[in-house]
């Protein structure tokens, strides 16, 4: 069902409360990763406050959905679209990267309940999800398996051992996203070592590929509507991304990809989330 | 003397004493786990013929995943697997399980506290005639550091197949190893295991040497008990099983009712069961220590008894070496 104008308008405006509180946590814990958490803050609000089927005061319910994080160094924005959705209090997310904290530089499950696995190596996610995957099919069970993943970590041998293991066994209860923000730690992906074209690859893998605006939240969520009705193949939604997304200054640029803003830069960074009024601007679509 | 308590097959010294390689007890052994629990699945990476795999895909093909030649994928599948409520055995040659996926088993496995089993086959020079590719010399090291992994080298086919069936009970990861080689079945049905257990092979009332050996090569430490014997060297052979968590206490006894040790196992002398001996022993009872292993070098190809003479792992070397630490 197509989202209400009203609908769409309060979900924007959770990914701006999301945004506030990545930059926050940042500043608090004075290291970990930029660009990617606020790049993939749209699709996370998606995921918690419209698509999961999910309980923030029952975690580990048998039937949730599962959302695989498999690039774990974005975790602080699920911390914060975790914590916005009622798993642990708002405030608990200035201890990211504390010790003794729960919310562990990269995500650990032992340690925060909610989390499904333990990730920070690359590569390794769509692995876990497509046997989570597996496993519900063989017992009839009806959850989905959500895997978010950098297009960075395409580069793994890992996941392609995965794409293979999905693409063979149908599994068409397993919905991967690509974070196509096009950086990562050392350049640009297409310079690092060119992925293009990369929707091509995963069809010859045998998935169902869709490519959408990552910030069109309601195009998004379509996009995850349409991978419930494949019903022959695994889909990878390619979410097309701005790193930095929402902080102008530092949109597009990999220098950001893994160091935090200072006190003083995340003043301006939170003028500019909160200026934005909640507004996906259209020139990016 | 034989360890009567330790029910012992009959005549395990004779020339025909029953043979079987201990990949034999993981065929075994799953098909039973996964006759007594439906979560037991079996994962392998296309080596099902070799690592006895496709004794428990015979018996339960909806339970058995075939993973190609893709290792790291399929310990990350079998901890997603677990997550979801299965108990996933993976089974590959331990050179590629854990040699090839041990940053998937620290972390989706081990971090994650996943109760995958991993089950690596083909451990040791014993591998034979494949050469040092495929002669897993640095498991037993890898996976004992890992937090909270427990490492099992099953002494006989027989002991191997408990050791899966405990496996399967046992909350939290477990490495098993394997070797290809047939070894003299030298345990019962009535020899009792238990994970963190050690077992006395060989018995004696004044013992001037303690033999401590891991996985087949027990037999071998029990064969040098009874050459010693036989020269009037007294001597107890400890059968360790299970390398983590380590018996302590029988190590401990042992050591202190001998004052020397010689350790024996088919790995690097560095970094695997003897190595696990000495950093207890060292801190809690110090006594000279033996570590008979394979010392900083590949593996080659050859016939299993040619190689495990080379090496100086057979019951010829593990004598000489009792008479050398004797006699210091």
């Amino acid at each position: 069902m197509a989202l209400t104008d009203e609908q769409t308008r309060a979900l924007e405006k959770k990914a701006e409360s999301i945004r506030e509180t990545i930059i926050q946590m940042l500043v608090a814990a004075k290291s970990g990763h930029t660009a990617g958490p606020l790049g993939m803050a749209d699709i996370f609000t998606a995921f918690y406050f419209h698509i999961l089927n999910h309980d923030p005061k029952d975690p580990d319910r048998a039937d949730r959905d599962r959302l695989i994080l498999s690039n774990g160094h974005i975790v602080p924005v699920r911390y914060a679209a975790m914590a916005h959705a009622g798993y642990f209090p708002v405030e608990e997310c200035l201890t990211l990267r504390a010790f003794d904290s729960r919310l562990q530089g990269h995500p650990e499950r032992l340690r925060l309940p909610g989390l499904e696995t333990t990730s920070g190596p690359l590569g390794e996610g769509l692995s876990q999800a497509a046997g989570m995957a597996y496993s519900f099919r063989m017992d009839g069970a009806k959850q989905r398996v959500y895997c978010l993943m950098s297009d960075g970590e395409q580069e793994a041998g890992n996941t392609w051992e995965a794409a293979l293991f999905a693409g063979k066994n149908k599994l068409h209860n397993l919905t991967a996203v690509m974070d196509r923000n096009n950086i990562q730690i050392d350049g640009m992906t297409e310079d690092v070592m060119p992925l293009e074209p990369i929707a091509d690859k995963y069809r010859a893998f045998n998935w169902h590929v869709l490519e959408v605006n990552g910030h069109d939240i309601p195009a998004f969520i379509s996009a995850v509507e349409e991978a419930k009705t494949i019903y022959e193949k695994p889909t990878l939604i390619i979410a097309h991304t701005i790193p930095g997304r929402g902080v102008p200054e530092i949109e597009f640029d990999y220098h950001w990809h893994g160091k935090p803003p200072t006190a003083e830069e995340a003043k301006h960074f939170l003028k500019d989330i909160r200026t934005m009024g909640g507004k996906v601007p259209h020139e990016y679509a | 003397m034989l360890n009567q308590d330790a029910k012992l097959a009959e005549n395990i010294f004779a020339d025909d004493v029953p043979q079987a390689p201990t990949r034999d007890g993981f065929g075994k052994g799953t098909v039973e786990a996964g006759k007594a629990d439906t979560r037991v699945v079996v994962l392998c990476a296309d080596l099902a013929e070799s690592t006895r795999a496709e004794w428990f895909q015979k018996e339960f093909p909806e339970r058995y995943v075939e993973m190609g030649v893709a290792e790291q994928n399929m310990a990350a599948v079998a901890a997603g697997m677990a997550e979801a409520g299965k108990i996933p055995f993976i089974a590959s040659y331990a050179a590629f399980s854990p040699g090839r996926n041990y940053e998937q088993i620290r972390t989706s496995i081990a971090l994650n506290r996943q109760p995958v089993k991993v089950c690596g086959m083909h451990a040791g020079v014993s591998v034979g005639p494949d050469g040092a590719t495929h002669q897993m010399l640095e498991d037993i090291g890898m996976m004992r550091m890992l937090p909270g992994m427990t490492v099992i080298a099953p002494g006989d086919s027989e002991e191997a197949r408990k050791a899966v069936v405990a496996a399967a009970k046992t909350d939290g990861p477990v490495y098993l190893r394997f070797g290809r080689a047939a070894t003299p079945v030298f345990t019962t049905s009535e020899t009792p295991f238990q994970i963190g257990k050690a077992l006395v092979l060989w018995e004696s009332e004044k013992p001037q040497v303690a033999i401590l050996s891991t996985g087949s090569l027990s037999y071998a430490a029990l064969v040098a008990a009874r050459a010693l014997a036989e020269s009037g060297i007294e001597s107890i052979v400890l059968h360790v099983p299970t390398i983590k968590p380590l018996d302590e206490a029988a190590v401990l006894e042992v050591a202190k009712r001998a004052g020397r040790v010689i350790t024996v196992e088919e790995h690097q002398a560095a970094g695997g069961f003897g190595s696990a001996v000495v950093e207890f022993l060292s801190e809690h009872h110090p006594v000279p220590v033996r570590r008979l292993g394979v010392q900083d070098q590949f593996g080659q190809s050859g016939t299993p008894e040619e190689l495990l003479k080379h090496y100086e792992l057979d019951a010829l070397h593990i004598t000489e070496a009792a008479h050398a630490c004797i006699h210091i």
